[in-house]
């Protein structure tokens, strides 16, 4: 063997190691599941701003307008944390079938590292959000969570298959358009959550799993 | 002197290498994970699998998942340990000859 044999065995060996070591079996179906959740949950919150809307324009509104406000807010919350929930229980039950069929565990140490390495920016964007809404900026809120999930996705990415991090950039760019059109919030939103997500979901299903059989 | 005997020649093949690369990273890995991630034929890599079987550097566990038989392989900690020497005798190898 001559030193450049040695060589491609190293860079092989490193190959495998690191293809070996991520998460692959993230099904692609479970994303397009949480696009349509995403567009779904957005239906319902443009019906609860139209609401907002209407009864605002109210002069002769009962109560004060700041407890309505709040109502809204909180509406909004839960349509956006059932909508979490869903695209959280569907993934998990989608991978885990993906896992069984290719005969992996779907909580070993590669999972693991991805959840963790995914929930960080996650979930400070979460509590960012949150303080966000604490403080009355409503119309940052869109931005700010397309930024971080964006940002989730490319922290991700090093430990699962690598397009995820496409995923990422798209929805981080998203995010910083956003900012620029504070009142669409809601639109953003469908399109970074929604429709990337469909787009995002049905690639890898074709280009991972289809091609897997 | 040191360096040529520090290269293996349990390893001295590809899908070798590569079973072991892949072992040294993960707990486990089957037959059909690694099938795949070396993309080689069934026999091809049942008989690397025992060479490396024999000399002790990985572990073979069967069993069932629901009615389907498994097979799983780990390095073994002496694997590892001639592994990680293997590839040290390779990167002076390719030092040297710089």
């Amino acid at each position: 063997m001559t030193s450049s044999d040695y060589l491609k065995d190293i860079k092989e060996i490193k190959h495998l190691m690191n293809k070996s070591s991520r998460f692959i079996s993230l099904s692609g179906l479970s994303g397009i599941m949480a696009g349509i959740y995403a567009l779904v949950g957005a239906w319902f919150a443009r019906q609860e701003l139209g609401n907002a809307y209407a009864v605002l324009n109210d002069k002769y509104i009962y109560g004060g307008r700041s407890a309505f406000i709040e109502e809204i807010t909180f509406n909004l919350i839960v349509i956006a944390a059932i909508v979490l929930c869903l695209a959280i229980i569907t993934g998990i039950i989608l991978t885990q079938r993906k896992a069984r069929k290719n005969g992996e565990k779907i909580f070993d140490k590669t999972a693991l590292k991805l959840l963790i390495n995914f929930l960080i920016p996650l979930v400070t964007g979460g509590i960012f959000t949150l303080i966000l809404l604490q403080k009355g900026q409503v119309g940052l809120v869109a931005s700010t969570t397309l930024i971080f999930y964006g940002l989730a996705c490319v922290n991700a990415s090093k430990f699962t298959v690598g397009h995820v991090k496409y995923l990422g950039f798209a929805n981080i760019i998203l995010g910083l358009i956003a900012t620029q059109y504070v009142g669409y919030g809601l639109y953003f939103w469908a399109i970074g959550f929604g429709i990337f997500h469909i787009i995002y979901g049905g690639l890898m299903y074709i280009l991972l799993e289809r091609t897997a059989k | 002197m040191s360096i040529i005997n520090n290269i293996n020649k349990a390893f001295d093949h590809r899908i070798r290498l590569g079973i072991m690369s892949i072992l040294m990273v993960n707990e486990y890995a089957d037959f059909k994970t690694l099938k795949e991630l070396l993309s080689v034929t069934d026999g091809n890599l049942a008989s690397h699998t025992k060479a490396l079987e024999k000399v002790e550097y990985i572990k073979v566990e069967k069993q069932f998942i629901g009615r389907k038989p498994n097979t799983r392989y780990s390095a073994t900690p002496l694997g590892k340990v001639e592994f990680k020497k293997h590839i040290e005798a390779l990167e002076q190898l390719i030092r040297k000859s710089e």
